[in-house]
C-alpha cells in the first residue's frame, strides 16, 4: 500500500500504537496475577478472563451487528456442560484428549448449536430477533431442567480437571497454572476476535447493522451475514463456557439462565458496545460487582440497576465511549480545564450515593435484618434505621448532593459544549492548513 | 434456473408488468424494453408509480402478474440480493447509506460482493488489494476522496447523495437504477451531478426516475412516460416531446410551470 499517497501517513502509526496496545495487554494479564496473589485475586482474575471472551462474543452480535439477544448464556452453557462431560469422559479413560483442549470442544458444541438454533433465531433481525432469542433462551433453560441427567438438576454437574496427561508438570490443580491457561484462551479470543472485525464478513455485519436494507442490494443475504456471526459468536461463547466449567469444576442449570444473558447484555453495554474494547472493561466490572460488590451490600443488584439505567440515559455508548470522547479532548490539550468540573461531579455523585445509599441501606436492614437490632454502620457512620435522626440526616445528604449535582452537571454541560466548539473549529483550522 | 434463462436482447424487459396494492392496482400492464448501453428517462406525474416500478425490478417487492427479465433472466420470486448478483444496481431517493462507517468503508463493502469476496473471514480486509483500490477509484470519480475517512452520517446532504451514486456503481453493475438522483440538490449541484451521473454510468444501461425536465432532456436517449401504472409514451426526446397524448396528460403542464419557474429566477 506504500504506494498510494495517504497510506503511509494512515498506516504506519497506527500499526506501532496496535502493537504497543496488543503487548500491553499480553503483559498485563502475564503480570496481573503477580500483582494480585491473593488466592480471591486469582479465582477473580480467571474469572475476568473467561468474562472478557464472553462479553466480547456478545458484542460481535450486540455492537458490531446490531442484534439485541436476550439468550446467548444458551451458548456458553451448554459449552460448560458438554465441558464438564467431555472432563469426566477423560477422567474415567474413556477420552484420551488433554484438558487444556476441553474449551475448544466446549467452542465446537457452542458453534454446532449456534448452528442449530441461530438458523431459526437469525431469520429475523430488529425485534423480532430479540423475542427469539428470548424464547429460545426460554426453551433451553426448561429443557435443563427436563433432563437431569444430562444437566445434573439441582446439584448440577462436577467433575475433576486434575486428570490426564502432565506435560511439564502442569496438571491444572493450583488456581494460577489454570489462570494462565485462561490467559492464553483470553488473549488468542482476543485476538481472534479483533481479526474478526477486520474481514469482509465482519465489515458486512456493519452494514447489516447500519442499514440491512442497502446491504440486500449490494449483493449480500442479510440473513446469511447474520447467521455467520451468530456462529462464530457461539463458537466463542462455548470456550467461555469450557473455561468457566473447568475454573468452577462444577456446572448447574444457572449457566444456561435469562438471568445469565441478561448479565452479558448488561455489563457488555456498561463497558460500551460501541468500541471492540468495550465489552472488556465491561468484563472485569461483571466479575468485581459480582464477586465484591455482591459481599459488600446485599443491596448490589439495585445499586447495579441504578447505575446501568444512569448509564443508558446518560452515557449509551458505555463507559469506553466516555474514555474515547475524553481522550479525543485530551488529544486538543483541552482535558486540563475540565479536570476540576470532573472533581466537582465526583464530588456531588457521592454525596448523592451516600445518602441515598444510607436510605436503601436501612431499608434492607430493617427488612433482612431485623434481629441484629435498628443499629448498622453505613461508610463509618451509626444509623439507627427506626431512628428519625438518621433517616433526615440521609434525606437531607441526598437533596444537598442532588441540588449540587445538578448544578455542576449543567456547568460541566456548558463547559463541555464549548470545549467541543473549540475543538471543531481546531480541526477546520487544521484541514484548512492542509 | 434454465427455464428462466429465457433469450431477451435487451438489458431490461418488462412485460406486461402488473401490481396491487390490496384492491388498488397501481402499475397496469407495463410493457418496456431498454437496449444494453442505453440511458432511459423514467418520468411522469406524482402517484404515477415511478418508484414503484423500481421497486419491482430492483426486487423490493413482488410482481402481482407479468414478467420482468434483467440481461435475459426472469427476475420474478428472486431476492434483491439475487437480482444484485444478475448485474442490477439501483439508488434510492432518500439516500439509503452505512450511516456509521466511513466514506470508504461504505464503497468498499459495496465492491466485495462483485469481487467475490462473499463471507470471508479467513483473509483481511487490508489484504483486499483489489477492492481496495476500486473503493479508492470509486471515491475519486464521486469526488470524495478528501471525506475520505468521514462517517457517512456526518456527510452534507449533496455528498451523501454523491455516495448514494458511488456505492450503487461501484460493485460494477452492468445495469444501474437510479430513482431520482437529483431530488432536493439546488440547480448548479444538479448541473455538476448530471455530469457525474453521465461519467459513472458510461458504457452501461440506465433507468433514471427524474422530475427536472433539464436532466431529463440532457441526459436521456429515450424517455419512457408513465402515466397512473401504464406506458404511454417510449421514445426519443424529440418524439416525446411531440406527443399529442403525452403533452395533454402531463408534459405540458409540467414544462409551463418549469418554464414559470425558470424565468422568476
Amino acid at each position: 500500500m506504500s504506494y498510494h499517497k495517504g497510506a503511509v501517513y494512515h498506516f504506519k502509526p497506527l500499526n506501532v500504537g496496535r502493537w504497543v496496545i496488543w503487548g500491553g495487554y499480553a503483559l498485563l494479564m502475564l503480570v496481573a496475577p503477580l500483582v494480585w496473589a491473593s488466592s480471591l485475586s486469582h479465582t477473580m482474575l480467571s474469572q475476568i478472563g473467561i468474562a472478557i471472551i464472553a462479553c466480547l462474543a456478545y458484542n460481535m452480535l450486540l455492537g458490531q451487528g446490531g442484534m439485541l439477544s436476550f439468550g446467548h448464556a444458551v451458548y456458553s452453557g451448554l459449552g460448560s456442560f458438554f465441558a464438564i462431560h467431555t472432563l469426566n469422559l477423560v477422567g474415567n479413560g474413556t477420552l484420551a484428549l488433554p484438558v487444556s483442549l476441553i474449551p475448544l470442544v466446549a467452542g465446537m458444541f457452542g458453534l454446532l448449536f449456534a448452528a442449530l438454533l441461530g438458523y431459526v433465531t437469525t431469520k429475523k433481525a430488529g425485534t423480532p430477533f430479540a423475542m427469539i432469542t428470548l424464547g429460545v433462551g426460554e426453551l433451553v433453560w426448561a429443557m435443563s431442567l427436563m433432563f437431569p441427567g444430562f444437566f445434573g438438576g439441582e446439584g448440577g454437574i462436577s467433575g475433576d480437571r486434575v486428570t490426564g496427561p502432565r506435560p511439564l508438570g502442569i496438571s491444572f490443580g493450583p488456581q494460577i497454572q489454570l489462570y494462565y491457561l485462561i490467559a492464553v484462551y483470553t488473549f488468542l479470543c482476543t485476538a481472534a476476535m479483533f481479526a474478526f472485525t477486520r474481514t469482509p464478513l465482519g465489515r458486512m455485519l456493519n452494514a447489516v447493522r447500519d442499514n440491512p436494507e442497502r446491504v440486500e442490494f449490494i449483493g449480500y443475504n442479510t440473513q446469511f451475514v447474520r447467521y455467520f456471526a451468530f456462529m462464530t459468536s457461539g463458537f466463542f461463547m462455548g470456550i467461555a463456557g469450557g473455561l468457566a466449567a473447568l475454573n468452577f469444576e462444577i456446572v448447574t442449570s444457572e449457566v444456561v439462565s435469562a438471568v445469565r444473558s441478561g448479565a452479558y447484555l448488561l455489563f457488555t453495554f456498561l463497558g460500551g458496545a460501541v468500541f471492540f474494547f468495550g465489552p472488556i472493561i465491561g468484563a472485569v466490572l461483571m466479575v468485581l460487582a459480582l464477586v465484591l460488590l455482591s459481599e459488600l451490600t446485599q443491596a448490589w443488584l439495585l445499586y447495579l440497576g441504578l447505575v446501568f439505567t444512569f448509564m443508558v440515559m446518560y452515557a449509551p455508548g458505555g463507559i469506553a465511549s466516555l474514555i474515547m470522547m475524553n481522550l479525543r479532548v485530551a488529544s486538543f490539550g483541552k482535558l486540563r480545564p475540565l479536570l476540576g468540573s470532573y472533581l466537582a461531579l465526583a464530588g456531588t455523585g457521592f454525596t448523592i450515593l451516600a445518602g441515598a445509599g444510607a436510605m436503601i441501606e436501612m431499608v434492607y436492614h430493617l427488612q433482612l435484618n431485623q434481629a441484629l437490632g435498628p443499629e448498622l454502620t453505613f461508610m463509618g457512620a451509626r444509623l439507627n434505621a427506626k431512628g428519625f435522626d438518621s433517616w433526615f440526616g440521609a434525606s437531607f445528604v441526598l437533596l444537598v448532593g442532588i441540588v449540587l449535582f445538578e448544578i455542576t452537571r449543567r456547568e460541566f454541560v456548558r463547559q463541555w459544549g464549548t470545549t467541543q466548539e473549540e475543538i471543531e473549529k481546531e480541526i477546520k483550522r487544521r484541514e484548512a492548513i492542509a | 434456473m434454465n427455464a428462466s434463462a429465457a433469450s431477451s436482447p435487451y438489458a431490461v424487459e418488462l412485460r406486461d408488468v402488473r401490481k396491487s396494492f390490496g384492491k388498488t392496482e397501481i402499475i397496469r400492464g407495463c410493457s418496456l424494453a431498454v437496449r444494453p448501453g442505453e440511458r432511459v428517462a423514467v418520468i411522469g406525474p406524482n402517484g404515477a408509480g415511478k418508484s414503484t416500478l423500481f421497486n419491482l425490478i430492483s426486487g423490493r417487492f413482488g410482481l402481482t402478474s407479468g414478467d420482468i427479465l434483467v440481461n435475459g433472466r426472469k427476475i420474478d420470486g428472486l431476492k434483491p440480493y439475487q437480482i444484485n448478483r444478475l448485474g442490477l444496481a439501483r439508488s434510492f431517493q432518500v439516500s439509503n447509506l452505512f450511516n456509521r462507517l466511513s466514506v470508504f468503508e461504505n464503497l468498499r463493502c459495496a465492491v466485495l460482493w462483485s469481487l467475490g469476496y462473499k463471507y470471508s473471514f479467513w483473509r483481511f480486509l487490508a489484504d483486499a488489494r483489489d477492492a481496495n483500490d476500486r473503493a479508492e477509484q470509486v471515491m475519486e470519480m464521486i469526488k470524495l476522496d478528501r471525506r475520505r475517512d468521514v462517517l457517512a452520517m456526518n456527510l452534507t446532504y449533496a455528498e451523501q447523495r454523491a455516495l448514494e451514486i458511488g456505492i450503487t456503481i461501484a460493485g460494477g453493475a452492468q445495469v444501474v437504477l437510479l430513482d431520482e438522483p437529483t431530488a432536493g440538490m439546488s440547480r448548479s449541484e444538479t448541473a455538476r451531478f448530471v455530469n457525474l451521473i453521465r461519467e459513472v454510468t458510461e458504457g452501461r444501461t440506465l433507468l433514471t426516475v427524474e422530475h427536472d425536465m433539464g436532466v431529463v432532456f440532457g441526459l436521456a436517449d429515450r424517455i419512457a412516460v408513465l402515466v397512473y401504472g401504464e406506458v404511454i409514451a417510449f421514445d426519443t426526446p424529440e418524439a416525446v416531446r411531440a406527443d399529442e397524448r403525452v403533452k395533454e396528460a402531463y408534459l405540458g403542464s409540467v414544462l409551463a410551470d418549469q418554464a414559470v419557474a425558470g424565468a422568476g429566477h
